[in-house]
């Protein structure tokens, strides 16, 4: 059985991110990019599966402009064995995401679908949700436990919802979407480095996997949140009705 | 033989004469230091290399030696500090510093005067943060201190000294209070001088980089403002959350990235510091270039408060570049460690910006005691680690450089097995890695620190002889800046022992001696290595440096019975 694993290249959760000071986003130039963490659990997870025999083949896919590469060499390092990466110079919103790996399993048909719940840029988790739509595939999303079973075809996932924990039982193939929990990824060893120079990424364009790309989202405007203001320690109850009634406008 | 070090700690430190009022503990401790002749000799007679060299200082020597060895019997059970003779609470040092009687003493006039300029909230008596305050890090050294000054201003430091020069008092200036060898807290009741509360970040030049900021400014809070503004400190250390400016320049502070930007003598611009008279000296210039006279910048840097306290600093800080990559790899033995740093400064040049190493004790140490830290590297066993990291401005290339690098050297088996961090993340668990090992040796129990400068080929065969010598008595632990030729040896056991310190001193400053290191590479001298300076400096420049020290602080207030030897500054 195959294994797709979907990562995106983000700013690195680490560094302290600043807006633009025209607001149309987030400084990206000279900012210092990684694989999405979220993406990480996932590929660590599809690596876990094969290496316990479940799985054949690990195929990484990333999708946007050429220094994705970069981070599908990552992958590769970390035991992925191919990589895919669709070239894109716009935008990426969710849907278009989403049709795109559509494409990319009807030609590589995986029994799994590995996403990271969200990206740390956007925090959408959408992806996994509409690509399992879109495919007609059964869904696990937020995993924290993934156990699967061959014969039977099933993959049995804890997931983290508001109440508690959730276990479904998927019939394969399907879309699992990876929460923190999951796993503690592994570190990109030198001979795996090594290895990773010959594997195999192949390119895909948009035309090629046959998607049209509508612009269904606008970004109008990204601002930082409002600042915090310091605490008023009042001296009378008086005073607080007055500020209440005259500042905050709660009364 | 442990009073045999007591003995000789005894005939430098006293004032007075034990036996003979007309003897001269100067010219005697000209025999006694001077590192590679008759002390030696005199004292271990189990030395290997055992070779008398000069018979008859032996024999007077050695007879001065049995008369007082005789005559500390009878003081033994007598101390205390009610003698005004301070005992080290962990018995190392088994020495006996004598408060100096030229001090006064503090009365409620001086508290008065104080609370006048400082106002009552700055002068602090009270109980549990005196006791803070006079405690040092490792918990080795504590002093007895009454009062705490809390300055917050270069003014208010100058009052402070002026009166306490008048009124010969002694003082101890205190920032963080992270030194590893008891230079920051006071030894009997010397006024401390906290600059906690002189914090401000005074300016900062976003074309030139230049910071110019006070005293007491933490350096973690330093490192998060410039990195708003997309510069970084030149300096970094793992005491960077406590650990304050003021105090990083006056110990001439190394620490992990001395490779990349130099030491503080080359990134100090300027600063401001008050001398014991409390005349303020401004020399807080913001130039890069400035050969107007003596540079008197560096009288200061690394004098470690002897010779003025600190008030202000402008340091030159480099842009924040940013692509940081960091390894972590293993090599089998420690020659692969030395030819892999000789290659690392070839090939990777200018985006080398560390490269520190540690045993593989000093990674179990970090593995057994700390939380949340997991070895990067499959585990078996290696017998030492390595990490890399370069900073540059190109990521890819800088990832390219730093992988064919390493890949080469994999090939060549120089390395045996590393990995590279994907993320800031995986970077920082690797730090955690290295900067948190005194953490884990506190942890382990009573630990015996030594830092030293050897050259490069020599460093781990200290550290091997070390090992020959306690067997099983204790562990040996070793890391340090492999990069800079620094070496941190650490001894650790359960509890403090002197049979343990008698295996470790004067072994391990005879043996740094030898090849011409130094006996503290960073850690500065403080009170632990006071007269150990003679290891690794000349009697006569010694007594340069207390003649300095006599003009700049004609009371010896400053943060006295440390750095240089007291019989020393005393012969001046």
């Amino acid at each position: 059985m195959k294994i797709m694993v979907a990562i995106k290249r983000v700013v690195d959760y680490a560094v302290k991110i600043r807006v633009k000071p025209d607001k149309t986003g987030v400084e990206t130039q000279n900012v210092k990019m990684s694989m999405n963490p979220f993406c990480e659990i996932a590929l660590e997870e599809a690596l876990r599966i094969k290496e316990s025999g479940l799985a054949s083949e690990v195929v990484a896919v990333s999708m946007g402009p050429s220094q994705c590469v970069d981070t599908l060499r990552t992958g590769l390092a970390l035991g992925a064995d191919r990589g895919i990466h669709v070239e894109a110079s716009v935008t990426l919103f969710p849907l278009s995401v989403a049709k795109l790996l559509k494409a990319l399993v009807e030609v590589e048909k995986p029994g799994l679908l590995i996403l990271g719940k969200q990206a740390i840029d956007d925090d959408c988790n959408q992806t996994g949700q509409m690509v399992a739509g879109l495919l007609n595939w059964p869904q696990g999303t937020f995993a924290s436990k993934v156990v699967l079973d061959k014969e039977k075809q099933v993959a049995t996932v804890d997931r983290e919802v508001d109440g508690g924990l959730e276990t479904l039982c998927l019939d394969l193939p399907a879309v699992i979407t990876t929460d923190l929990r999951l796993n503690q990824p592994r570190y990109a060893t030198l001979p795996n480095i090594m290895k990773a120079k010959s594997k195999p990424i192949k390119k895909f364009t948009l035309q090629e996997l046959n998607v049209q790309m509508k612009s269904d989202l606008e970004v109008l405007q990204v601002t930082e949140p409002p600042k915090r203001k310091a605490g008023v320690i009042l001296s009378s109850v008086d005073e607080l009705i007055d500020k209440l009634t005259n500042e905050a406008h709660v009364i | 033989m442990g009073n045999r070090r007591a003995t000789y700690r005894l005939l430098t430190h006293s004032s007075k004469p034990l036996f003979n009022r007309r003897w001269n503990p100067f010219s005697q401790s000209q025999i006694l230091l001077r590192p590679a002749s008759g002390f030696r000799n005199c004292f271990d007679e189990n030395y290997r290399g055992f070779q008398p060299s000069v018979e008859s200082q032996k024999k007077s020597f050695l007879s001065c030696l049995r008369l007082l060895r005789d005559h500390r019997g009878t003081i033994g059970s007598g101390i205390g500090i009610g003698n005004g003779i301070q005992h080290r609470c962990y018995g190392s040092m088994a020495g006996l510093v004598k408060r100096n009687p030229a001090f006064s003493e503090l009365n409620a006039e001086d508290i008065r005067y104080f609370e006048g300029i400082l106002g009552e909230k700055n002068v602090i008596q009270d109980d549990e943060r005196l006791m803070t305050a006079n405690t040092d890090w490792m918990r080795k050294y504590k002093g007895s201190s009454k009062l705490m000054l809390l300055p917050k201003s270069t003014e208010e430091v100058s009052q402070i000294l002026k009166y306490c020069n008048s009124r010969c008092l002694a003082v101890v200036p205190q920032g963080g209070n992270t030194g590893l060898v008891g230079g920051s807290v006071p030894v009997f009741d010397e006024v401390i001088i906290n600059l906690s509360s002189m914090n401000n970040i005074i300016s900062f030049d976003k074309v030139s980089g230049i910071l110019v900021c006070e005293a007491g400014c933490i350096l973690e809070n330093l490192i998060a403002f410039l990195d708003n503004e997309g510069f970084i400190m030149p300096l970094d250390l793992g005491a960077k959350g406590s650990c304050q400016i003021g105090g990083n320049i006056s110990t001439n502070a190394g620490g992990l990235r001395l490779l990349r930007y130099g030491s503080l003598h080359g990134t100090v611009l300027g600063l401001e510091a008050v001398l014991a008279n409390g005349n303020v000296l401004d020399i807080l210039g913001t130039l890069r270039k400035d050969n107007t006279g003596y540079d008197l910048k560096h009288l200061f840097i690394g004098s470690e408060g002897s010779l003025g306290i600190v008030t202000k600093v402008s340091i030159l800080t480099p842009p924040k570049l940013s692509s940081v990559n960091v390894a972590f790899l293993a090599c089998k033995d420690y020659d692969s460690c030395q030819r892999l740093l000789q290659d690392a400064k070839r090939k990777l040049g200018e985006i080398l910006s560390a490269f520190e190493f540690l045993d593989s004790q000093a990674m179990d140490l970090v593995l057994h005691h700390l939380e949340g830290v997991r070895n990067p590297l499959p585990p078996s066993r290696h017998n030492f680690y390595l990490l890399i990291e370069t900073t540059g401005s190109d990521e890819s290339n800088d990832k390219q450089k730093l992988e064919a690098f390493l890949l080469r050297s994999l090939e060549n088996g120089l390395i045996s097995d590393g990995v590279l961090a994907q993320d800031i993340n995986q970077a920082s668990s690797f730090w955690r890695i290295r900067e948190g090992i005194p953490e884990a040796l506190l942890k382990a129990g009573a630990v015996y620190k030594y830092d030293l400068s050897i050259p490069v080929e020599k460093m781990y065969n200290l550290v091997e002889e070390m090992q020959d010598r306690l067997g099983n008595v204790a562990k040996t632990v070793a890391y340090g800046h492999l990069g800079d030729g620094n070496l941190h040896l650490n001894v650790s056991s359960p509890q403090y022992d002197d049979k343990i310190l008698a295996q470790i001193e004067p072994f391990v400053y005879e043996w740094t001696s030898k090849y011409r290191g130094s006996i503290s590479a960073e850690h500065g001298l403080g009170l632990m290595k006071a007269n150990e300076i003679l290891y690794s400096k000349s009697v006569e420049t010694v007594q340069l440096m207390a003649s300095i020290k006599k003009l700049l602080d004609p009371r010896e207030i400053l943060n006295p019975y440390k750095v240089l030897p007291q019989s020393l500054i005393s012969a001046c």
